[in-house]
This record gives structure tokens, C-alpha cells and sequence, in this order.
């Protein structure tokens, strides 16, 4: 903003340029001079404001590159391996063998070995994730709930690769104790680890929609005479339930994406059965056991793995929209 | 309704405030279990030779110093990026953005980001930092990737950090003749710095962490010297762990052991010091 102030100062108004003296001109002089650095001082300042809002909503940017990237790129390999195979008998074939003659290249296999380690998993955290969200946000002494809450954030940062190792080492002997024919990789010991792992998600973010449900509600029940169980499971459950599912939804798209579990306790054995004691692969394994060997660029064999990047991407972004949804749509105001 | 009924209802409460706390416990549980197998497999191995050597064919002459130092390397890059971007991007959106739809956009993007599988962003590393850019399998490439993967966290966090900072200190500011920029260095960001370094922190945490999308990318298992240049090959400690664990023999899994004890020691001294500056400074206004 460029200020119109007069540029000729008071003390010299009414005097001629030719009656000042040379003491009067210097002074003169300054005073423009120092007028003009002002006006350059705000522009300088108008201009880091623009710069640092441009420089912003350029980081912001970034984040819509990355999807746009992730796209691209995904698409770009995607295209070329369905150059080679067709879209049908990648959706229909039931053979996935992209690494040997014949090669095969139905999804099928990977899809149903992801399914099943999800399947297994919301098996394991539903249940107990809801049961300890109701435990904390409903019946836990203040003192419990602040020692609980702690250990299951650990439980939350423990890295993949830990519980992989946990899978394979404790969890498969576990399990090969009790049903001996079982392999050493084998989809059971994996699921139940996913499972432990997104357990306390779906814990934390039901007990967080629990917590929200108002007091009114509940005090209302226990004046009817209610139990806290009638309460714990006809009020809070119900009135947080679109929380409760959206944080079950979510768990399930952690568990498909889950790499780094399943990579080293379900195997490398594309297989299609829904029997959990058998080794079988998941696309997620399929992508790091690929990339992990010295498959040349440009090959089929490579663009494999955009194509199963792919499938995995739209099918964990379409579950993140419904979770998205079921939250908007369900959710109830207080 | 009879007494019969009422002494029912009554059990099935008893009864369900057990079965609740050993659903809870469960998970308790599992950490202590998972502790313990970690410390009784890996402990013995872990000794000053164990930090200080390279990777070797032979167990008990294994270490981890390269992988130690990939992993500093790929923080020490991730860092500031994801900082960076990631508060830019906040400060955005909460503070200049008018609603309409690209705000929105940016905000729904976010939100999708922070739930695609990490190994879909080690593919985006593969196509766009490794071939697209030609940076190659190397440390710059992978830290990226990291980046960009723990960057909605980041996002997320400084978001709620900021939203909790009350309108009524930018006006003060405001009223002093402060700018936009001044209002948010000199009042925004101090305000909300604690909370935004926790969310970082934890982010931090998780790319420390990660391992699927770096073997994507191509981190290498075997490194027998320490990077010196952001375009060297890397190996990061959870890759090194992978490495081991896949291996059949039993000497190789307990020195895994001995690695995850390392990388949970750095994790928890993250994760301790997030909780400590929480506490320390989060102020209600």
C-alpha cells in the first residue's frame, strides 16, 4: 500500500528551490529519501507476506502431488502389463504364477490370501478391541484407564517387522504344538498377529466414540433401573456405534495392507483356500518378495507389481471412503 | 419383573465386568509376552562388538553399524522435509485457506493419504524418486518416500495443534500492527510448537519403523560400509532385522532379536520424550 503524504516538507513550504540554503536542500534530500525507504520498507513487507502464502500453499500442493503421483504411476505400469494380459483372466484366472512358466496372472490367489489374514485378524481385534473400549470408557477406575491407555499406545508403535518376528518365533511354534501338520508359514499364526496389532486402533478410536456419548444418556438408563452392562450395551454401544464401525472398517484396511507380518509368518504360496493352516501369499507379500529380487525393469514380471499396487490401492481406498461415509452419515450430534 | 429375573441381570453385570478386563488384559498381555521373548532371545547378543561391526555371514561376528547408520541418514533426511511440508501445509489450511473446494480437496486428499498402505508409497518412491528422477536405489530415494509417508501425520497433528491455539491471542497481535507472517512466527507457532513437535516426534517414530515401503524402494540387505553421501546404496535396522529373520538359522533370528532391542530402545526414548514435552507443556487456554 503506497501512502500519499506530502513529499516536501513544511519547513521549506513557501520558499523558492533557489532561496534554500545548502544545509536546508540536504535536509531536504533526507527527508525524500528516508520517505521513499518506508514505501520500499512496506512493499518489501507486502512482498514476504505473498511469498511466505505462496510458499504454503505450495507445501500444501505437495500433498495432492503425492496422490496424483501415486496414481500415475501405479497407472503407467498398470497399462503396460494389461498390455500382455488381458483385464478378464486377470479377474478370473485362478492361478497366479507370474514368476515361472506357465506363467499365470489371476489376482485371485493374492486377493483371498488377503482376505483371509483380514478376515482373521477382525476376527481377533473386533471382539477383544470393543470389549476393551467398553472396559475403559465404561467401567475403568480413572487410576486403570490412565495405566491401560499408555501400554496400548506402545502396543500401537511396535513396528511390523517386531511383530513378524513375534509371528514366527513364538505364535507359529504355539500353533504347530497344537495342530502339528501345520506348515512353518502358515496364514493362522500371521492373522492373529495382525490381529494384536490393530487391536488397539479399533480399542482407541471406539473407546474415543464412547467417551463422547453424553452422561445425560446414561444416568437416564440407570434412573430406568439398568445395569452397567444394559447400559454399556444398549446406550453407549448403540449411540456410538457409528464411531465403533467406522474404527472396524479402518482396522480392516490396516490388516490388508499389513506387509511386513504376513511377509514373514503367512509364506510365499499363491494359493486359493480359506484354509488358515496353510502357507499362502498376499498381495502386499507378493510386492516385496518381487522388488526384493532382481527382476529386470521394464519386464512383465516388474510391472506385476503396479498391478497388484494397484488393486491394493483402490481396494483400501474404496474401504476408506465407505469408513469416511458410515462417520458422516451415522454420525449422531449431542 | 420377578426377583428370579432381577438376581440374572445382576450376574450377567458381575460376570461381564470380568470377561471385559481379560479382553483388556489381552492385549496387555501380548506386549508383556512379546517383551519378553524379544529380551530373552536377543539379549545375550547384544554387546559393543554387536553396535560396532557390519553385516557378516557369521553371526556372532554381525553388527549393525551400516544399518544404524541408514537409519540416520534416512532421518536425517526425512526430517526437515516432512517438517517442513507438513507445517507449511497446516498453516495452510488452518490459517490462510478460505473454505471452498480446493481447501477441501487438499483436506479430503489428507485424510485418504494417511490410510494407503505404506507399501503403495514404497511404489511411489520405486516410480517417481527411483526411475522417474533417476536418484537411483539410494538413500535420497528412500528418505522421500519417508517423507511423503509420515507427512499426513504431521499434517494432521500441527492441525489440531493449531486449531487449539485461541483466536483472541492472533488478535492481540493483530491490534499491535502485527502482519499476518508476524502474527503467526511471533504468536501461532510458539504457542502450538509443543504439540506440533509431539505429533512429530511420533512420526519420526514410525519412519524409524517402517520396512516394507525402503524394500520396495530398494534398500540393500548386505552393506559392509558406512554411507557417506545422500546417493549412496543404504540399509536401514528393521531391513537388517528382516534380513535375519528370514534366515533359517536360529543364531541369525536371536541376533534379530538383538537388533529389535536396539531399534525399541530408539523408539521408546522417541516415544518417552513425545509423552515427556506433552505433559510439560500443554496448556489449556
Amino acid at each position: 500500500m503506497i501512502e500519499i503524504t506530502p513529499l516536501f516538507p513544511l519547513s521549506a513550504r513557501g520558499k523558492g528551490m533557489f532561496t534554500l540554503g545548502r544545509q536546508e536542500i540536504l535536509t531536504l534530500n533526507q527527508e525524500v529519501r528516508s520517505k521513499k525507504s518506508q514505501i520500499v520498507v512496506k512493499n518489501e513487507k507486502k512482498n514476504r507476506e505473498f511469498g511466505i502464502r505462496t510458499f504454503l500453499i505450495a507445501c500444501a500442493f505437495v500433498s495432492v502431488l503425492t496422490t496424483v503421483g501415486i496414481v500415475m504411476v501405479l497407472l503407467f505400469e498398470t497399462i503396460s502389463f494389461f498390455k500382455e494380459v488381458s483385464l478378464f483372466s486377470f479377474l478370473t484366472d485362478t492361478k497366479w504364477t507370474p514368476l515361472f512358466i506357465p506363467q499365470h496372472f489371476g489376482i485371485l490367489p493374492l486377493l483371498s490370501g488377503s482376505l483371509l489374514i483380514t478376515l482373521g485378524a477382525c476376527l481377533v481385534a473386533l471382539p477383544f478391541g470393543l470389549m476393551t473400549a467398553i472396559y475403559l470408557s465404561e467401567y475403568a477406575h480413572e487410576k486403570v484407564r490412565r495405566t491401560i491407555k499408555p501400554i496400548l499406545e506402545v502396543l500401537a508403535g511396535v513396528p511390523t517387522i517386531v511383530y513378524g518376528y513375534f509371528a514366527l518365533t513364538f505364535v507359529t511354534p504355539l500353533i504347530r504344538s497344537i495342530f502339528p501338520d501345520t506348515g512353518v508359514f502358515n496364514a493362522l499364526s500371521a492373522s492373529i498377529v495382525v490381529g494384536i496389532m490393530i487391536l488397539p486402533m479399533v480399542a482407541s478410536l471406539s473407546e474415543d466414540a464412547m467417551v463422547a456419548v453424553p452422561r445425560s444418556l446414561r444416568d437416564a438408563a440407570y434412573a430406568l433401573g439398568a445395569t452397567k452392562l444394559e447400559v454399556a450395551t444398549k446406550v453407549v454401544v448403540p449411540a456410538g456405534l457409528s464411531g465403533i464401525i467406522s474404527s472396524f472398517v479402518l482396522a480392516c484396511s490396516r490388516a490388508i495392507g499389513e506387509t511386513m507380518i504376513v511377509t514373514i509368518a503367512a509364506g510365499a504360496t499363491p494359493k486359493l483356500t480359506l484354509n488358515p493352516l496353510e502357507s499362502i501369499q498376499t498381495m502386499t507379500s507378493f510386492i516385496v518378495q518381487v522388488s526384493g529380487g532382481d527382476i529386470e525393469h521394464g519386464s512383465i514380471e516388474y510391472s506385476t507389481i503396479f498391478a497388484v499396487g494397484m488393486t491394493l490401492f483402490l481396494l483400501t481406498l474404496g474401504i476408506n471412503i465407505i469408513a469416511q461415509w458410515i462417520t458422516r452419515r451415522y454420525k449422531e450430534e449431542y | 419383573m420377578s426377583a428370579g429375573n432381577l438376581t440374572r441381570r445382576k450376574i450377567y453385570d458381575r460376570a461381564s465386568r470380568v470377561v471385559f478386563l481379560l479382553a483388556t488384559l489381552l492385549g496387555v498381555a501380548a506386549l508383556g509376552i512379546l517383551l519378553y521373548r524379544i529380551l530373552s532371545d536377543g539379549l545375550g547378543w547384544l554387546d559393543w562388538q554387536f553396535i560396532s561391526s557390519f553385516a557378516s555371514r557369521f553371526p556372532e561376528k554381525a553388527g549393525i553399524l551400516s544399518a544404524l547408520f541408514g537409519s540416520l541418514w534416512i532421518i536425517g533426511i526425512t526430517a526437515p522435509v516432512a517438517f517442513i511440508l507438513g507445517i507449511g501445509t497446516a498453516l495452510y489450511l488452518e490459517e490462510y485457506a478460505k473454505k471452498g473446494w480446493f481447501t477441501n480437496l487438499i483436506q479430503v486428499n489428507i485424510n485418504n493419504l494417511a490410510g494407503v498402505p505404506s507399501i503403495v508409497f514404497g511404489i511411489l518412491g520405486l516410480g517417481l524418486f527411483v526411475e522417474g528422477f533417476l536418484f537411483g536405489r539410494t538413500i535420497l530415494s528412500g528418505a522421500l518416500t519417508m517423507a511423503l509417508l509420515v507427512l499426513p501425520i504431521i499434517v494432521v497433528a500441527s492441525q489440531e495443534a493449531i486449531r487449539s491455539v485461541p483466536q483472541h491471542l492472533r488478535n492481540a497481535s493483530y491490534a499491535l500492527g502485527a502482519s499476518k507472517w508476524q502474527t503467526i512466527r511471533g504468536v501461532v507457532i510458539p504457542a502450538a510448537f509443543p504439540s506440533i513437535l509431539t505429533g512429530f516426534i511420533l512420526a519420526l517414530s514410525r519412519a524409524i519403523g517402517e520396512t516394507a515401503p525402503l524394500i520396495v524402494v530398494g534398500a540393500v540387505t548386505f552393506i559392509a560400509f558406512v554411507p557417506s553421501s545422500p546417493l549412496d546404496q543404504f540399509t536401514v535396522l528393521p531391513i537388517q532385522i528382516y534380513s535375519w529373520t528370514s534366515k533359517p538359522q536360529d543364531e541369525f533370528r536371536a541376533i534379530a532379536a538383538a537388533g529389535i532391542i536396539v531399534l525399541l530402545i530408539v523408539l521408546f526414548t522417541l516415544n518417552a520424550t513425545a509423552v515427556y514435552l506433552r505433559n510439560k507443556y500443554q496448556k489449556r487456554y
